[in-house]
This record gives structure tokens, C-alpha cells and sequence, in this order.
């Protein structure tokens, strides 16, 4: 999933200054399911602005709606009503969301309350960890299964640098070094002999490098 | 003759090389480059210019390696994958040939993480092992990595990095199998202290015939006080350096001529080790002790070919 979280409140005070009304927009998504931007995270953050608002003596209208998905169209049409109403639309989606958000509704102004991290996992509750890096063309039978392109601080393709040692990576004693689990993994397995292949130049252009991308589907297409 | 190099003459006569390192200054100043020179020049075969290492932003290592070559001494420019594409490299390295650079090292880089600039975006378009490949491929096929020709191509020794203290400890001798495959033509190692460990690493270079393959450099870091040698076990990824060395030093009554002492000691039992064919000296902030080190460990005169520059008497450099 799309892994994201809340801003800090200064920052998301920062970004709704001086709105007489504010959406605050969850989705059902990704960020419900990690709870960073689900319908009971956008009631929690309606009620810090009322608050703030309450204490400040400004009259500041809080509307909420979460809607199932953010990247949907047919979700996205269903906050026209109270986008009408507000100068602020606050939303709790990802990057995506947002800009699905300003992208429906031309005249609305448009702010994130989530920093939108990465394309991650659940590891134990309230822990969520990076596991894919977008990169259009996976490489994972290679490496079985485990991803140096985004858990390799160097996303290096042939192994290991120097700085891998007890297992970690030299950039912070909390990140397992990605080739020391690949190699472990592919031991195990008795698949050691490909990692010995040199693995050529990475083709950039299928991920982010070759420009914003785009998965057009004939089959599903109406 | 891939490059005719000093360096690659020296190591293909089958005498034992001894490589020295510079980090460029941390300003615009190139005659600091010349002034080092001195402590260098006739005292080693080649002088390696780092690439910005641990990501601190320095004179480029290409323009202080042709400030080297104009000081009389032969440069090993390393070239890192953190800070350019293949785009930029390939033209860094055209540039490099075209001031007379031979030695290259390709390596992947410190990350930005532990320089001045932490902020930074990384680039890793390519690892040490394809840029290595690429580096082989202008050379022998006359070609970019894209498949494309060129007209002259630079003639380059190419050099690779690698680190017997780091793990997976079983997988570093298959990945320096990978490097010399890629095209290494000479090893350098990361800063030996630990006998026991390079030597179990040796021999398992040896006994996948690598040491015939491409001529394998050790590591030697002179040090000079007990801080740094602490430092370099506690702070430094992939670095093994043993209690004893640490307790040897914080005893020694004049700990600048103990670090010395260690390092020729660690130079001699190196030596030893079939399959090292010479030694890479890293003074890290220290090259004034290059002259008295080579000397020392029985190193000089070094090895003289057409265009070698002569030595300076030991004492005068250690003045420069």
C-alpha cells in the first residue's frame, strides 16, 4: 500500500491560514488501512481545528466526508458538494488523492495533511516499512525476492558495497543491508550461482527517469 | 600495455607496488595538490585523488589529478557512482583521458548520508561493477555503454575497490570475482589491520585463482594516535581493527613513530601473503609521513621506467 503520515499541526495550521471553512477529506485506502487518513483520522483531525479554532475565538467551519477511494473518479465527484463550501480542502489521501482532488475541481484550493512516504508493508502494528521502489521493470526473481533497487541504500544491482557489516547497512545501524538478506535468502535456497552473473545498467526509462508514467489496459478499457 | 601507466608497468614487471592517496582541499586552492605532490613524488608509483570521499564536496578529483600529472606525479583518479550518470561519467572519463589521466578507480561512493551535504539526491545510475564493465568496454570495444562507437578511445587501467572486513565475508571474493570479470585490472582494498582476516580472504582469492587475474593492492592506513585508530574501529563501516593495535598504540610514549612502526610491520607481514602484488597507502591528512613510511618498510628506490620522475632525498620531502 501507499504508505503515508499526518504533517505536524503547525504545518497543517500553516497551510489552511486564514480559511473561513475547511474539507477535511479522508479516504477509504491505503491510509485508512494504516490509519493515517481514514474517516476516524479525519474526525480526530476535525476536532484538533475546531479546537484550535475555539481557543483562537475565530469562526471557522470544519466539514468532513471520507470518501472510498481518493484516486477514483467516481469517488472523488462525491466531495462536490462540500468542495462548493469550502476555501480549503484539507485532504488526508495520498499525493495521489490530492492531486486527484485539484485535478476534479479546478476552482478548489487543494492541501495535503499527509507527507505520502512510500510503497510499503505492515510489520508489526504501528510499523510500516518501504518494500517497493516504483521502478517499472521488477527485478525481484533475481534477487529473491527482496528488492536492493529501494532497500539497498545505493540500490546497487551486483552486490554489496564495503559498508555492509553484521548485517547493516553503513547508513543506519536500523536498515538491514538489502545484499546481506539476499544473500542469506539465495543461499538457503541453493540459488547462490545467480548472483554471480553481473547484472547490467538498470533501463531508468521504465521508472520515474522516463517522465511521468502511464499504464493504458485495452482490454478494460470502455 | 592497456594504458601505460607507471602504475601498470611497475605491476606488470612483477615488481611490488606501492600505490599513496591524496583527498584534494576543500576549497578552490589547486596549489595545495602541488605542495602534497612533493611528498609523494618518487616515493610511490601512483597517487590516488578521491572522488569527494565521504561525500564532502572537494576540488573535483578529475582537476586535481591533472594538477598531480603537471607536478610530475602519476594520479589514480577515482571516479564514484553516487554523484553522476552514465551520461556525466562517460564524459568525465573522456576528459580524464584527454588530460593524460591513465589509472582510473571506479567505486560506488560514501553515502551522502555522512558528508556536508546529507540533503542531497544520490544518483547510483550505475554500481562499481557497471561502471567497471563501461570503463572496459570504451577501452577494448571502442563503445558506449548505449552500443555506440567512438573514434579514439581512452586508454585506461582500470582499477576496483574491495573490502575483506565488510559482509557477507563469503560473498566479498565472489563479488571481486564479478569486479575482475567486469574488467578490473587492479584491486585496491580497504585499510588492512586485521592479519588474520585479510589472510583468510587471500586465500580464498588464491583459491579461486583471482590473484592471477588482476594485481591485488593492500590497504595500509598510517595513524597517529590512538584517537584515530578508535575512531576508524567504532565510526567506519566496514572496518576490522583489532584490541591489540588500539591497547599498542595508547601505550606508545611517541605515538606518530608507533604508527609508523605498525604500518611498516603491517607493510612486511603483507608482503608476505602470496598473491599481493603491492600496497595502497592511505595517509588520510598525513602524507608528510609517505617519504619516511616507504622508506621504512624497505620500499624504495621505486621502480624507474622512460618519463619516471627521480626521487627527492627523503629528508627534503618530509620538509615540502
Amino acid at each position: 500500500m501507499i504508505v503515508a503520515e499526518r504533517k505536524p499541526m503547525e504545518e497543517i495550521l500553516r497551510l489552511v491560514d486564514g480559511a473561513k471553512s475547511i474539507l477535511v477529506a479522508g479516504c477509504g485506502g491505503c491510509v485508512t488501512v494504516h490509519m493515517a487518513g481514514g474517516e476516524k483520522e479525519v474526525e480526530v483531525l476535525a476536532s484538533l481545528l475546531r479546537m484550535h479554532y475555539k481557543m483562537q475565538d475565530k469562526p471557522v467551519e470544519i466539514l468532513t466526508q471520507t470518501v472510498t477511494r481518493q484516486c477514483e473518479p467516481e469517488y472523488v465527484r462525491e466531495l462536490a458538494e462540500n468542495v462548493a463550501k469550502a476555501d480549503v480542502v484539507l485532504s488526508m489521501g495520498c499525493g495521489v488523492g490530492v492531486q486527484f482532488i485539484a485535478e476534479h475541481f479546478p476552482q478548489a484550493w487543494v492541501v495535503p495533511a499527509l507527507n505520502t512516504k512510500f510503497a510499503g508493508a505492515t510489520l508489526e502494528a504501528g510499523v510500516w516499512a518501504e518494500r517497493c521502489g516504483l521502478c517499472g521493470e521488477c527485478i525481484l526473481y533475481k534477487t529473491g525476492g527482496i528488492c536492493p533497487v529501494i532497500r539497498c541504500s545505493k540500490s546497487l544491482l551486483n552486490g554489496p558495497c564495503g559498508g555492509s557489516q553484521n548485517g547493516k547497512c553503513e547508513v543506519n545501524p536500523d536498515i538491514d543491508c538489502a545484499w546481506q538478506l539476499i544473500f542469506d535468502r539465495m543461499k538457503n535456497l541453493g540459488k547462490l550461482e545467480l548472483l554471480l552473473e553481473i547484472e547490467p545498467p538498470k533501463d531508468w526509462s521504465k521508472a520515474r527517469d522516463g517522465g511521468p508514467r502511464k499504464v493504458i489496459r485495452e482490454d478494460v478499457r470502455l | 600495455m592497456k594504458a601505460g601507466s607507471n602504475l601498470e608497468k611497475v605491476l606488470t614487471s612483477g615488481q611490488f607496488a606501492v600505490c599513496g592517496e591524496m583527498g584534494p582541499p576543500q576549497s578552490a586552492d589547486g596549489k595545495v595538490i602541488k605542495k602534497k605532490a612533493e611528498y609523494f613524488r618518487g616515493f610511490v608509483d601512483a597517487v590516488n585523488l578521491t572522488d569527494n570521499q565521504t561525500a564532502i564536496v572537494r576540488l573535483s578529483s578529475i582537476a586535481s589529478a591533472h594538477l598531480l600529472l603537471e607536478a610530475g606525479v602519476e594520479p589514480v583518479m577515482q571516479m564514484t557512482c553516487r554523484d553522476r550518470n552514465r551520461i556525466a561519467i562517460q564524459s568525465d572519463i573522456l576528459g580524464a583521458s584527454a588530460l593524460g589521466i591513465k589509472n582510473i578507480l571506479a567505486i560506488s561512493g560514501d553515502h551522502q548520508k555522512f558528508g556536508n551535504h546529507p540533503q542531497a539526491k544520490n544518483v547510483y545510475d550505475l554500481d562499481s561493477i557497471q561502471l567497471v564493465q563501461i570503463l572496459k568496454n570504451m577501452r577494448d570495444l571502442k563503445k558506449f555503454q548505449n552500443g555506440e562507437e567512438m573514434k579514439v578511445e581512452p586508454r585506461l587501467f582500470i582499477g576496483a575497490a574491495a573490502n575483506p572486513f565488510a559482509d557477507p565475508f563469503e560473498f566479498r571474493v565472489l563479488r571481486l570475482a564479478k569486479k575482475i570479470k567486469a574488467g578490473a585490472d587492479f584491486i585496491q582494498t580497504q585499510g588492512v589491520f586485521d592479519i588474520p582476516r585479510f589472510k583468510r580472504w587471500m586465500e580464498m582469492v588464491r583459491d579461486m585463482g583471482l590473484h592471477e587475474q588482476a594485481y591485488i593492492l593492500a590497504g595500509i592506513i598510517p595513524v597517529r594516535s590512538v584517537k584515530a585508530l578508535e575512531y576508524m574501529k567504532s565510526e567506519v563501516a566496514g572496518m576490522s581493527v583489532p584490541d591489540e593495535l588500539i591497547e599498542r598504540m595508547r601505550k606508545a610514549a611517541k605515538p606518530q613513530e608507533e604508527g609508523v612502526k605498525i604500518a611498516v610491520e603491517l607493510i612486511q607481514q603483507i608482503r608476505e601473503i602470496e598473491g599481493v602484488r603491492g600496497v595502497h597507502i592511505m595517509p588520510v591528512m598525513w602524507e608528510q609521513v609517505i617519504p619516511q613510511l616507504v622508506e621504512q618498510a624497505g620500499l624504495l628506490p621505486r621502480p624507474r621506467f622512460e618519463e619516471t620522475p627521480e626521487a627527492a632525498p627523503v629528508q627534503e620531502a618530509a620538509k615540502a
